[in-house]
């Protein structure tokens, strides 16, 4: 099913001060950075994390500890979607009870990928609380969750995809809303 | 790419890309069983039989420990307390397993060809775990597992193989598993013991053991598999010892980072010296750690693939 560009939503300058956004969002919220942890969902959750927890470390002068997740062994459809996903590493260097963990993803949809995030992190400790942030809320949920802190709300036609691209993986900052051809 | 596979019977009809794919997937998993809490939904509802028919530890314990760090309900059946000793056909035994739906049968057999035979009568995907002297899949995975980790990569390096290579199951599935991702492999054993023509799997033979060690990265010793020997193929275990026992002294001959490997069972002071197993070289216990890491990566793998099966 071919895709074409619909309309751009962010560009770098735009996406840049976005993360700026919430990373005092997540500063003034959690009154600074004590017990904090930023863990980003594979795969573009992860860039995205690793900038937010780089401004929190250049506004409040701390290191804030950085985790990746992948969700694969978690997912609800393992068998529903063939081919399967490939499984990567789950990299959380550090005990999450007790933290205040922030999850970052890209685009908060059905809330599965959440859901699944959840249990995983859970399965890996008790942390004292777990909130989510993420750079596009475009609706569509099929599970009770919400995002603490949103980059951009954007209302989209189930026949819509949200493109997210981020340097680090793509070559460029960007995110696009496509429609069918 | 995904794994389009029902069953895993051998080595030898797996592409390169199949065999990285299910490396690569076991380094995800080999991360679970470092945590507090060594379990993930993955399989959850998924229900795995062992069906053993050969005396094992060391695998039938790692696909249960695979199944279960995985949410999978397995259940073990060994054939002394099965309807086979009441004279139950292969077969018979199989198709009743496959009116209870389960989703895996992992078997291993004393003949050849008996996961084929079960994998073309079952809808449950088949796993060989070692059948005669043909294949035994995950553990060549699990080896060549434990080679990418401790060098890297597998092309180029030298590998011996050396004991009983007749009845070993583990050397083909191995030799097969090297050659196709660039190892130069070489095989050493008293003459009995190396097969007819084993040279058009690609392998050099040798017949004295410190030829096979020279220059080597990579050391597999294979166990004298007593239990498949109806006649006599060397004079006594003290004189196999002499001439094809691995010492500290005689390893000298291999690379100074030599790896040392075992599939297990050990018999210590036949094929192998207690300093040299024990010894900083040796990685036979990384070997049997990794071992649940590529059985969950291979269980997954065949369980994902399922829906694609059934749509095309």
């Amino acid at each position: 099913m071919p895709f074409r560009e619909k309309v751009q939503l962010m560009d770098a300058v735009t996406m840049d001060r976005t993360l700026i956004r919430i990373a005092h969002e997540i500063i003034e919220r959690n009154k600074g950075v004590q017990d904090l942890v930023i863990i980003g969902i594979r795969t573009r959750g992860v860039p995205l994390a690793r900038r937010i927890a780089k401004k929190i470390e250049e506004i409040e002068k701390v290191s804030i500890p950085m985790g990746i997740l992948d969700i694969t062994m978690y997912r609800d459809d393992l068998t529903a979607v063939g081919p399967q996903p490939i499984v990567r590493q789950t990299n959380i260097p550090f005990r999450i009870t007790d933290k205040k963990v922030i999850l970052i993803d890209d685009v908060l949809f059905t809330g599965r990928t959440i859901r699944s995030a959840l249990d995983s992190i859970i399965d890996l400790g008790r942390p004292k609380f777990i909130q989510l942030a993420v750079l596009i809320d475009r609706g569509h949920r099929e599970l009770p969750i919400r995002a603490d802190y949103v980059g951009k709300n954007v209302p989209t036609s189930l026949e819509e995809v949200v493109e997210v691209n981020v340097v680090e993986e793509d070559g460029k900052d960007s995110v696009i809303l496509m429609e069918e051809d | 790419m995904p794994l389009k596979r029902k069953d895993l019977l051998g080595i030898e009809p797996l592409s390169v890309e199949e065999i990285n794919l299910i490396l690569d997937t076991a380094k995800a998993f080999k991360e679970v069983s470092t945590r507090d809490i060594k379990k993930v939904p993955t399989l959850r509802g998924k229900t795995l039989i062992n069906l053993f028919f050969e005396p094992s530890t060391r695998t039938r314990t790692s696909f249960e420990i695979a199944g279960k760090r995985l949410s999978a309900d397995i259940l073990n059946i060994s054939a002394s307390t099965s309807s086979v000793v009441k004279g139950e056909t292969l077969i018979d035994t199989a198709r009743n397993l496959e009116a209870m739906y389960p989703d895996i049968i992992i078997i291993r057999h004393s003949r050849a060809g008996a996961p084929h035979l079960l994998a073309n009568i079952c809808r449950a995907s088949v796993i060989n775990a070692g059948d005669g002297a043909h294949e035994h899949p995950t553990q060549a995975l699990l080896d060549a597992f434990t080679i990418k980790e401790n060098k890297g990569q597998i092309k180029g390096l030298k590998v011996a193989i050396i004991g009983d290579i007749l009845h070993s199951r583990v050397a083909r599935s191995n030799i097969h598993l090297l050659t196709k991702l660039g190892a130069e492999v070489s095989i050493a054993g008293p003459a009995t013991y190396i097969p007819v023509e084993i040279e058009k799997l690609g392998v050099k033979v040798y017949h004295h053991i410190d030829a096979a060690l020279e220059g080597r990265d990579v050391v597999m010793i294979l166990r004298i598999q007593r239990e498949r020997q109806d006649k006599s193929y060397f004079p006594s275990l003290r004189e196999y010892f002499n001439l094809f026992g691995l010492t500290l002294e005689r390893l000298k001959r291999a690379k100074k980072d030599v790896i040392i490997m075992h599939p297990g069972p050990l018999n210590r002071g036949v094929e192998i010296s207690s300093e040299v197993a024990d010894s900083p070289y040796s990685v036979i216990l990384e070997q049997v750690t990794n071992g649940v890491a590529v059985r969950m990566a291979v269980l997954y793998l065949l369980m994902g693939g399922k829906y694609e099966e059934v749509v095309s």
